[in-house]
């Protein structure tokens, strides 16, 4: 089983919605798909479900072109972020719709919707009510019940938990792993949150106004953006950036401040470059950080403490960066303090934005 | 600017409550929230903060009790005399009127002179970083935008005692929602306000209150900073509510100074004779759950790693229960990983989901000043 | 929404669109023959385009015409706003804002003849309680004689009978506002006034638009209810468009210039609707 977009594209009047797109799924598979809102995740769905035609391009799955075919005719399920149920029937109905439609006998059908549900922690007690009578979760499992219940090849999730609860979600978010390893389809689970992509694992395709940017295995995406867009989209709290120059065996950045360049960096030929780093690879306390560093000095401005680790703001040469600090850390607003950049984990994007070097894990371009 | 205080507050949706289950505040909260510190209100869908929420703005009577900001009793009084201003979950702008003049409009309703509302709206549009779309119809912007601006009403008014926030960043990206924070807690820290954020996220409970007020079914479960709440939750609910992964809580039997987990012996430091020889839950944060190879503690399966960047969660079980472990994110998971070690003091007692304070602890707080 | 092509739906909607050819196409067609012909007891010739130029500088066209726009600016000028306070002024919700909203629905029910003769009964000044009443009071009033009496009573019984419309339309709107605007308005310490201006009326605007093209269109057509009411008169002063065409077919039997009549008709109403769909098109679209 394998999806394959082949050149895709989406135009509303003369928005572009989708540039062209090619991309393969394959069998088996887990998708995210991350940027934020209005990104063209949503619109990338409905192109895969059928919903919506392309206005460029082929869509074939398992190698044939399935442009003009009914979506009730494919082999999809579809997850919304509204808890999408059949009102009027009980969650067993509700569960068990997509089987009657195919006429599947009775004891299977009986067998297939109580198994799926028994997947989904819905008891006996649930089944029998109509959804409205459920709690935000578990209208949402008897959502995800419904389509799972069809054991279609393709699955598509469009932020399915973005309504529930904080702790719901985790909780919800924990089991998509399992369902998903038993289910054997191919998924594709749209988010906004990139924790949210790290936890699910499996590929991950990151969108920026209607483009995907990077394809590719989540930590590999993680740990190698292509490019500045990727790096930004796949960052919660956002990437700390600093624009350098290199001369020799200096980093140079405005005002006449300047860093020795240590490592790997130290061979990058002379020019102008962005470095980015993340919050947790920007450290305020000198004993949190093991190797070596790039030091700054900037200007506390603010900290946020959550009792497990506080995020410092800092104003560095007119950038507000964001640094993670191990349990409490209360500095008063103001003071300027030694700030050190983990020289490990330190992304080099050149000119174009695009990734020259990344010292992480200390693999070289 | 003023303390709210809360006085024997209840409420009720049904005009006749009878057993405690009928109430969605349940009887009684007394509550003071002092002159300008920044609270949070922290609880899962249906725990009543948004009730809550209501009845200090004066959307909401209460079946009982009394509101008091200050001296005055204000249980009666409509929102609109009570000083405060409301940010809800879904932005609210007026449409048809320009940013400047949504920003305005509260203080035109209030008569106050031209000028004067011309040097605040501006004061706040560049607080927000709304300056440069002051002159633009509201209609057209984004959701983060049409939230500034609802902040931006609120905050307008000069006689605003207390600014009170309903789920605000729900639906905002993640990545504004830092930007948001940031600023909300700026804005904090130069205006003063009293500021009470009700939310289910506990990222945001904790990176923005001062003190967070958890809540659960209808009552209020602790009261502490963010820090107090996480290093020592006083009921297992706040240990699992707080903190992602939230706290490992297994059964033990408290001997001595020692907890006995599944025959495994779990050195606390500290006794705790109000339940010794009893069963009790010990509730230990994964931040504080030292997985290692040296085979100390208790023996676990690893079921699932999940890497998240910054750490790795390790998810792993014991004897039927579920222990989650922090590890940092360069160290690798070894297969000789097979056991995990808790630091005693973060590790804690509970009885009937409470805490049990040590013994040590109850000495200090008598010996203490009282 | 996008849907994958489908053939078979053509068949679906044949049996519709045979229908609608034979109810509305062929009539139509059968008229613009018609436009195009003298008819003289039974005798057609050609005449080409000579009914339009003369239905478009007749004098009689022109007054039924600028007859027509007064009603229908007047209709609408008193409907809409008040529809919209009434709307405004009927509960949300509970009992009796289901008792408002059948007394609301009442005159629309009423077949538009009916509404004709009982407002003639209820205007006649020696009879009906109007009439009666309003000489009674002082004022002279006949509507049978006179022309002010009449348009009045005329304007009278449609605001009558089609205000329900406009209440109805706006207290769907008004139902859709989000409870929150009220509180944040509440909060910022608006007006009743400021919450009607800047928040009642903009979320009812397309609402709006939708009753004041329907009260346009309707009143632009009205014929049953004056006709029964007055006839037209006293003389010609209450005849709208419609009722002059009846009058020039049926009547006078110069059924091409009636047929031409209908032609300019109908496409003055296709552009007024055209205007305003593209407008609201337009608003829906910044």
């Amino acid at each position: 089983m394998t999806l394959v977009l082949d050149g895709v594209s989406k135009a509303v009047g003369s928005e572009i919605h989708i540039h062209p797109t090619s991309l393969t799924l394959e069998k088996g598979t887990m998708n995210v798909l991350l940027g934020p809102t209005l990104s063209g995740k949503t619109s990338l769905m409905r192109l895969m479900a059928g919903l919506d035609k392309p206005a460029s391009g082929r869509i074939l799955w398992n190698g044939s072109d399935v442009a003009g075919v009914a979506v009730r005719n494919r082999d999809v399920a579809m997850v919304y972020q509204q808890f999408i149920n059949y009102p009027g029937m009980t969650v067993y109905e509700n569960i068990a719709s997509p089987l009657r439609l195919k006429r599947v006998p009775r004891d299977e059908l009986d067998r297939r919707v109580r198994a799926t549900a028994e997947l989904m922690k819905l008891d006996e007690r649930q089944l029998r009510r109509k959804p409205l009578e459920l709690s935000g979760g578990q209208q949402q499992r008897c959502a995800l019940a419904r389509a799972l219940v069809k054991e279609a090849g393709l699955v598509l999730l469009d932020e399915p938990l973005a309504n529930l609860d904080y702790k719901l979600r985790e909780e919800l978010r924990a089991e998509i792993p399992k369902i998903f390893e038993e289910s054997g389809a191919i998924f594709v689970y749209a988010t906004t949150e990139p924790h949210e992509a790290l936890l699910l694992g499996g590929n991950i395709a990151c969108l920026w106004e209607g483009r995907i940017t990077q394809f590719g295995k989540t930590p590999e995406v993680y740990r190698r953006p292509v490019d500045t867009t990727t790096a930004r989209v796949f960052s919660d709290p956002p990437m700390n950036f600093l624009r350098i120059t290199k001369t020799g065996e200096t980093l140079n950045f405005g005002e006449h401040q300047s860093v020795a360049a240590v490592g790997t960096l130290a061979r990058l030929p002379d020019a102008r470059y962005l470095a980015g780093f993340r919050p947790n690879h920007l450290h305020v306390r000198r004993q949190e950080v093991a190797g070596e560093v790039l030091t700054f000095h900037a200007a506390i401005a603010g900290t946020e403490i959550t009792g497990s680790e506080s995020f410092v703001h800092l104003d560095h040469a007119g950038e507000r960066w964001v640094a993670m600090a191990r349990g409490v850390y209360d500095m008063a607003g103001g003071d300027v303090t030694e700030v050190y950049a983990d020289a490990r984990h330190v992304f080099v994007f050149d000119e174009n934005e695009r990734l020259v070097q990344t010292t992480a894990l200390g693999r070289a371009a | 600017m003023a303390k709210i205080t809360l006085q024997d507050l209840a409420h009720s949706y049904f005009p006749n409550p009878m057993e405690a289950t009928d109430f969605q505040l349940k009887p009684s909260i007394n509550h003071e929230w002092e002159d300008g510190e920044a609270y949070a209100l922290l609880g899962p869908s249906g725990c009543g903060k948004t009730t809550l929420l209501n009845i200090i703005s004066g959307l909401l009577v209460p079946t009982r009790g009394r509101v008091l900001f200050g001296e005055r009793d204000v249980t009666e009084l409509p929102t609109a005399e009570r000083n405060i201003a409301q940010v809800f979950q879904f932005p609210v702008v007026y449409d048809t009127m320009s940013v400047y003049d949504n920003l305005a409009f509260p203080l035109r309703n209030n008569k106050v002179a031209a000028d004067h509302v011309d040097k605040r709206v501006h004061e706040i549009a560049q607080m927000l970083d709304l300056g440069a779309q002051l002159d633009r119809k509201a209609r057209g912007l984004t959701a983060d935008a049409k939230q500034k601006i609802s902040l931006g009403r609120g905050m307008v008014r000069e006689d605003v005692s207390a600014i009170l926030f309903d789920e605000p960043l729900t639906v905002i990206d993640p990545a504004m929602k830092w930007e948001l924070r940031t600023q909300l807690k700026e804005l904090h820290r130069q205006f003063g306000h009293t500021m009470i954020y009700v939310t289910h996220d506990q990222t945001e409970a904790l990176s923005f209150a001062d003190k967070v007020v958890v809540m659960l079914d209808g009552e209020v479960v602790q009261l502490g900073t963010p820090q107090e709440l996480f290093e020592r939750p006083t009921h297992t609910f706040v240990g699992y509510f707080i903190g992602s992964p939230g706290m490992n809580v297994l059964p033990a039997r408290i001997e001595g100074s020692s907890a006995l987990v599944g025959g495994h012996e779990i050195p606390l430091g500290r006794s705790f004779s109000a339940v010794d020889g009893s069963e009790a839950e010990l509730g230990v944060r994964p931040e504080f759950t030292r997985l290692n190879s040296a085979r100390e503690g208790l023996p676990v399966n690893i079921r699932r790693v999940e890497d998240v960047g910054s750490h790795k969660v390790v998810r792993a079980e014991f004897d039927g229960r579920q222990v989650n472990a922090i590890v940092g994110e360069d160290i690798e998971i070894g297969a000789d990983m097979t056991h995990v070690r808790f630091d005693a003091e973060a590790a804690h007692v509970y009885a009937n989901g409470w805490i049990v304070d040590s013994d040590q602890r109850r000495r200090r707080a008598a010996g203490g000043a009282h | 929404m996008e849907k994958t092509p489908n053939q078979r739906a053509w068949f679906m909607v044949l049996p519709v669109l045979i229908l609608v050819a034979m109810n509305a196409v062929i009539p139509l067609m059968t008229v613009v023959n018609y436009s195009m012909q003298e008819v003289f007891y039974g005798t057609y010739s050609f005449v080409g385009p000579r009914w339009y130029i003369d239905v478009l500088h007749s004098e009689r066209f022109h007054s039924s015409l600028i007859r027509q726009l007064i009603f229908t600016g007047t209709i609408l000028a008193i409907e809409i706003p008040l529809g919209i306070a009434i709307a405004l002024a009927m509960p949300r919700r509970g009992f009796w804002a289901s008792v408002c909203l059948v007394l609301m629905s009442l005159p629309l029910l009423i077949p538009w003849n009916v509404v004709g003769a009982m407002w003639n009964i209820f205007a006649l000044p020696d009879i009906g309680l109007l009439g009666y009443g309003l000489n009674w009071l002082g004022i002279p009033y006949d509507f049978t004689q006179d022309p002010a009496a009449a348009w009045f009573t005329v304007v009278l019984m449609d605001v009558w009978h089609w205000t329900s419309l406009v209440v109805l339309l706006a207290y769907a709107g008004l139902q859709s506002i989000d409870e929150n605007y009220y509180r944040a308005a509440q909060i910022d310490g608006a007006s009743r006034w400021a919450v009607f201006w800047y928040i009642q009326l903009p979320k009812m605007s397309h609402v709006l638009t939708i009753a004041v093209l329907l009260r346009f269109m309707d009143s632009f057509m009205i014929y049953t209810e004056p006709f029964v009411l007055t006839g037209g008169g006293p003389g010609n002063t209450t005849t709208f468009l419609a009722i002059d065409l009846v009058k020039t077919a049926l009547g006078e039997q110069d059924l091409g210039n009636a047929a031409a009549v209908s032609i300019v008709y109908f496409l003055m109403i296709l552009l007024a609707s055209w205007l305003f769909y593209t407008i609201t098109m337009q608003r829906k679209s910044r």
